[in-house]
């Protein structure tokens, strides 16, 4: 762990933060207009108001959360989908995380349904699933996968064992999204950022490159970051120096675990498992083309919602709800602007997707600004 | 609130919603209004604290059930300023639990009482059908006579704040466990705090608050000391203690240590001009990471929990919520 200590406190250390914070505030004084800089993800987002970095930035300079957060942008037929699974008789559902509190259509959530009976499970790796499925060979388990590229690889690479294993009790429900697309999604609606902050963790695994195109395309600065303090305040650094000097690409504020093309074992075997799902409504926002990933054909005998679609219902268009996630989550409205924040919509009694997520924009307004 | 969840038990929002809605409204009377770690009964002069105990694994780095069970109830009872003389002990047992393992469980609950000297003076053994629970529970209630009486109440703006040791290292060790999780020297810390309270009650120093951080952690000791008091609490995230183990946990696994339980880890509010002393008994009685953190503060608005950083930007501590779970990317 020492290592660790030694890699932290440079990251975090307040003399660079604070030289950074300086810097930042003369490069900015040099911009011609307001620069509205989105982080995608909500890794960042969190950090962001953790630390207080965006106290120390210029007013000239806005930082807007973008919908990097897996559970957020889960549309309400897909948390039905993952009750319904849960509720089959014989059966273990296993999740990640806080994907568990959040509640469907009928204001139902995992845990909800866990305290009512169900077999609810949530894990740290994915690949704790073969442990279940071998030592319950007369039970159905089926991973109800979510997350970003990040996650997508330890799916993919339990499908992988439990073939080789031959642990035919165990299934896969995918929910696994994709950043690049996203964020074109947001570029092509127009107006709301000028450049991005763009995750790492997603990045490790595929590869700075996968921004280029929508860079260039948009003229929008890509800057990949880390999550510590100065990792974010060198990322706005670089993106304002782009703007300054007239230039829009990509670049790699976090090279210390990306690479260029990212990790090609990983990607290779989410290609061999995964294809583009069209049908992937973000909740919000609606449809993005190929934006999700979904089981390949191939795959069929282990995909869930193949072989359960009575419990899995087809996407529909949410119900308006009067919060503003879909607003938040495209950048053009911040937590505090929806009435309902902190007042009718709270972590324990959430209105909308920001707010039950830990790594959403509202949950995360609300644990670290509400009323200070 | 239809069914009880596990996010009723863990000792933020909910777990306070369902004390005080169900259990003060039907129990209610001025004692038990109170709210302290240890009521006083007796004129003021007997402290009673009760607490059932049950994790999982029974066995842990740094400590077991029985260690638990009896140091957690006596904290709770020395926390109130008195010491812990007396305890009973009630065994609920799931069939099937080999002996070896209660005998294990009961020698080192004998080895934690030898610490502060109190007797087990009752108790009560059940064995339920298999399953009907995890292998072992223990409630344990403590009795200690009152030295001096420390509540909330006292607590005053100007009061120095201080946390006796690092902090989150129970809550990480069992989260660590259950998920296997392999940290080299993530220990809990497990302990009993009477010999490093006895020394600051017999010195007649301002002590006028302590609570040990144990479920919801320094997060939960802080907030509801500053909805009780109407206080803000002021804190210097830099000077909060935590040991590197904790620390690569939390970024590991995206967990905020101060919601993290301590088992031997106490705060305490105390007189400003005291703080010094204090902090010095209790770097020589076996709490060496001592640091004073922060002040009390007069709240401009609504009483708040504030964490300063170094570079001079600010933010809530929340009182934790809901479940403890890791992050997902």
């Amino acid at each position: 762990m020492q290592a660790a200590d030694t890699l932290l406190q440079m990251v975090r250390d307040n003399d660079t933060i604070r030289a950074f914070a300086d810097r930042i505030s003369q490069q900015a004084s040099q911009l011609k207009k307001p620069l509205r800089i989105m982080e995608v993800c909500g890794g960042h987002t969190h950090a962001i108001l953790e630390y207080g970095l965006d106290q120390l930035l210029p007013d000239r300079i806005q930082l807007i959360h973008g919908p990097g957060c897996p559970v957020c942008v889960l549309p309400q037929h897909r948390i039905d989908a993952a009750i319904n699974l849960a509720q089959r008789p014989e059966t273990i559902l296993v999740t990640l995380g806080d994907m568990i509190r959040v509640p469907g259509s009928h204001g139902v959530s995992l845990q909800r349904t866990r305290a009512a009976g169900a077999d609810v499970r949530y894990l740290y790796s994915p690949l704790d699933c073969l442990t279940i499925a071998a030592e319950n060979p007369d039970k159905t388990v089926i991973y109800f996968a979510i997350g970003f590229e990040t996650t997508t690889p330890m799916t993919a690479l339990l499908l992988e064992k439990a073939r080789d294993r031959q642990l035919d009790n165990l299934y896969v429900h995918s929910n696994h999204v994709l950043v690049p697309q996203a964020m074109e999604f947001i570029l092509s609606a127009g107006g709301a950022v000028d450049a991005f902050i763009a995750p790492g963790h997603v990045s490790v695994m595929a590869g700075a490159e996968q921004y280029r195109t929508l860079s260039n395309k948009y003229r929008a600065p890509v800057v990949i970051a880390g999550f510590e303090p100065v990792d974010l305040l060198d990322a706005v650094l670089r993106i304002i120096h782009q703007v300054n000097s007239g230039i829009a690409e990509v670049d790699n504020a976090y090279s210390r675990f990306v690479k260029t093309t990212g990790n090609r074992k990983a990607q290779q075997l989410v290609e061999k498992y995964f294809e583009p799902d069209d049908d992937f409504l973000w909740r919000g926002i609606g449809r993005i083309p190929a934006s999700a990933l979904k089981l390949r054909r191939d795959y069929a005998e282990r995909d869930a919602e193949a072989q359960f679609p009575a419990s899995c219902p087809a996407p529909t268009e949410e119900k308006p709800n009067n919060c503003l996630c879909g607003s938040i989550l495209m950048g053009l409205a911040q937590p505090t602007d929806c009435p309902l924040f902190a007042d009718g919509c709270t972590p324990q009694n959430p209105q909308g997707s920001c707010m039950v997520s830990n790594e959403g924009a509202c949950a995360a307004y609300y644990k670290y600004r509400r009323a200070s | 609130m239809d069914t009880i969840q596990l996010a009723h038990g863990s000792g933020g929002l909910e777990n306070q919603q369902l004390i005080r809605e169900l259990f003060f409204t039907a129990f209610d009377n001025p004692i038990l209004a109170d709210c302290e770690d240890a009521a006083l009964i007796n004129g003021g002069t007997l402290a009673v604290s009760t607490d059932s105990f049950t994790v999982s694994p029974l066995f842990f780095p740094g400590g077991n059930i029985g260690k638990l069970a009896v140091a957690g109830t006596l904290n709770d009872v020395a926390m109130r300023g008195a010491r812990p003389q007396h305890l009973t002990v009630a065994f609920i047992i799931e069939e099937g639990l080999k002996l070896n393992t209660l005998t294990s469980v009961v020698r080192s609950m004998k080895e934690e009482l030898s610490i502060t000297g109190a007797l087990v003076i009752a108790g009560d053994t059940k064995v339920v059908p298999r399953g009907a629970i995890d292998q072992l529970m223990i409630n344990t209630t403590g009795f200690g006579s009152i030295v001096s009486d420390c509540n909330t109440r006292r607590i005053a703006a100007g009061d120095h704040v201080i946390i006796s040791g690092n902090i989150a290292r129970h809550g990480a060790c069992i989260f660590a466990a259950r998920e296997e999780i392999a940290i080299k020297g993530l220990t809990s810390d497990c302990c009993s705090l009477w010999p490093a309270i006895a020394p600051l009650l017999a010195a007649g120093l301002g002590i006028h608050a302590m609570r040990d951080a144990t479920r919801g952690g320094i997060s939960a000791v802080f907030n509801e000391w500053a909805q009780q008091t109407g206080l803000s609490f002021v804190l210097r995230q830099n000077d909060i203690p935590v040991s590197s183990e904790v620390r690569g946990f939390a970024e590991i696994l995206g967990i905020d240590p101060y919601i993290l339980a301590c088992e031997g880890v106490f705060v305490l509010a105390v007189a400003p001009q005291d703080s010094a002393t204090v902090i010095d008994l209790l770097h020589r009685h076996g709490h060496p990471q001592a640091t004073l953190v922060g002040t009390v503060e007069g709240a401009h608005q609504q009483p708040t929990v504030l964490l300063h950083s170094a570079y001079g930007t600010k933010r809530r501590m929340e009182y934790p919520s809901g479940e403890i779970l890791p992050r997902i990317c």
